[in-house]
């Protein structure tokens, strides 16, 4: 089942071509890593899909992002896009307050206001992301009092908490330590049975690891997309090969 | 010869940083000195809280609690007017703002802060005392008067202040609330200036001082009778205009009264200044 399909999309930051005519389609309920080096593309690739790039000032995008068959850039709710497609960012970014306001904060935005409600969610949400017996004692205490991998875990709990399909992660582990990135790896794998997850990361030993395709970039293009074990162990493209052998990058 | 000016020229700065503090021990040892004998004798209660201010009677009373509520309330009437406005203009100038507007409105308020509080004062008496009068009644001298105008005055701080602690929240707070799928006001308003909540508060402790500690236009628009007030249209003294209008013919005790006035504004601007740099260091 395919969740994502992107069609012939360009974007430009001013005169700048960042992404030129990308084809991919991502499929529901697997995890797809996007590598590549830096300025390759891949972050901006994700945060079109959830139009992050809107943001950013003389960011210009052609071309079509279908989810459920639906084009992003039409007349579509960006606010409700983004319910749908939740995001987990490079440096956790948990808001400066409680660590139960900061779950609440998704569905308070979204109307649900009864407590009974958000405490099910709160727990729900703090459960699926592998940190509720962690921290069921302290979701008074500021989110910022926690160490660098429970605030990401955190983060991940906030975006489960809006109830998204796709949940895109950028680079949600490069700020930090080998034993929180191995529980963020592990609690990803987990979770794609309920969600299509798009994860960004410098680390291709991490991509070849936890995800179940792997699309390579280079200066804004596309060069390779297969399912993860075949790109990693037979490789089409010279330059993919270059790059997962770790020749650059 | 190297290493004497070097010594001298250290010599020179330590001076210059001293005279800073020389100033505010000697202002607070003649206050102090004067002050306090005053207060003694008047008795600490009678002087604090005694409602008759009548240092020309015979025997005189020293009480100067209308003031004191005359101060308080003018400066919660200033910061019900400033702060609101203070606040949405900070947000304003931060998200909102076009650039254009920008280059015009931030020399603006800083502007209002450089007007002198004399002229405040004039635009007080010329154009609110009459718009009070007209519309609420009354003589338009008046604790709604002096607070508007107050409110006015205190802007500039709130807004300098408040706009810096704005534009200080990181940016990911930001995106990391439309990634959830805020829209930016409510992004701005649940999450942005929560996170600023500090710098906020400490701009309003800031206004206070400024609204408490203003003399020169509360004395032109507030009506200044020693008496505590029945409503806002009336009248009221601050401890500011007290020493200012009685300070020329006052001796002896009467004197030392209003040295002893200036003292317990002293206080109240010391624990302002207290409150302002524990909101400064404290952030969640």
């Amino acid at each position: 089942m395919i969740k994502i399909k992107i069609k012939d999309l360009n974007l430009y930051y001013g005169d700048f071509q960042a992404l030129k005519n990308i084809n991919i389609s991502i499929p529901e309920n697997k995890i797809t890593a996007f590598i590549g080096p830096s300025g390759c593309g891949k972050s901006t690739l994700l945060k079109s899909l959830n139009r992050m790039n809107d943001l950013v000032e003389d960011c210009t995008i052609k071309g079509q992002v279908l989810i459920d068959g639906q084009n992003i850039y039409g007349d579509i709710d960006v606010n409700m896009l983004r319910k749908k497609v939740g995001m987990v960012f490079q440096k956790p970014n948990p808001f400066p307050m409680s660590i139960y306001d900061n779950i609440a904060y998704g569905p308070r935005t979204h109307g649900i206001n009864s407590k009974v409600k958000l405490d099910e969610i709160v727990e729900e949400s703090l459960t699926k992301a592998a940190i509720w017996d962690e921290i069921k004692d302290r979701l008074k205490k500021s989110a910022l009092s926690l160490s660098g991998g429970q605030q990401q875990r955190v983060c991940i709990a906030r975006a489960l908490a809006v109830n998204p399909e796709v949940l895109l992660m950028d680079e949600s582990t490069s700020a930090l330590d080998p034993i929180s990135t191995a529980k963020i790896e592990e609690l990803v794998f987990d979770l794609k049975k309920d969600y299509t997850i798009i994860m960004v990361t410098h680390n291709t030993q991490q991509a070849a690891r936890v995800s179940d395709n792997t699309a390579f970039f280079l200066n804004g293009e596309l060069v390779e997309y297969n399912d993860t074990e075949t790109l990693f162990r037979v490789p089409k493209d010279r330059r993919t090969e270059d790059y997962i052998t770790g020749r650059f990058g | 010869m190297r290493k004497y000016k070097e010594i001298i020229m250290q010599n020179i700065f330590l001076l210059a940083a001293l005279a800073t503090i020389v100033a505010l021990l000697l202002i607070c040892f003649f206050l102090f000195a004067n002050g306090l004998p005053a207060i003694m004798g008047i008795g600490f209660k009678g002087f604090l809280l005694n409602t008759d201010w009548s240092p020309n009677d015979i025997p005189p009373s020293y009480g100067i609690f209308p003031m004191i509520i005359g101060s308080i309330s003018i400066t919660l009437g200033a910061i019900i007017v400033g702060v609101p406005i203070g606040i949405l203009s900070a947000v304003f100038m931060a998200f909102y703002c076009p650039k254009g507007l920008y280059r015009i409105l931030k020399p603006g308020t800083e502007l209002l802060a450089g007007i002198p509080s004399v002229v405040y004062g004039f635009f007080g008496l010329a154009v609110l005392v009459p718009l009070v009068r007209n519309t609420f009644g009354g003589n338009g001298n008046s604790i709604l008067t002096a607070s508007i105008l107050l409110g006015i005055m205190i802007l500039p701080t709130i807004i300098a202040v408040s706009e810096s602690s704005i534009r200080a929240v990181p940016n990911q707070y930001y995106e990391g609330a439309l990634a959830l799928g805020a829209t930016h006001e409510r992004a701005i308003f649940k999450t942005i200036l929560p996170a600023a909540k500090s710098g906020v508060l400490a701009s309003v402790v800031l206004g206070i001082g400024r609204a408490i500690g203003e003399t020169m236009a509360v004395i032109m628009v507030a009506g200044n009778q020693a008496r505590i007030p029945g409503s806002i249209l009336k009248g009221i003294r601050t401890l500011t205009a007290n020493i200012v209008l009685e300070m020329g013919y006052a001796v002896d005790m009467h004197r030392a009264a209003l040295i002893a006035t200036g003292m317990v504004l002293f206080l109240f601007i010391l624990l302002i200044n207290i409150a302002f740099h524990l909101l400064k260091r404290r952030s969640f």
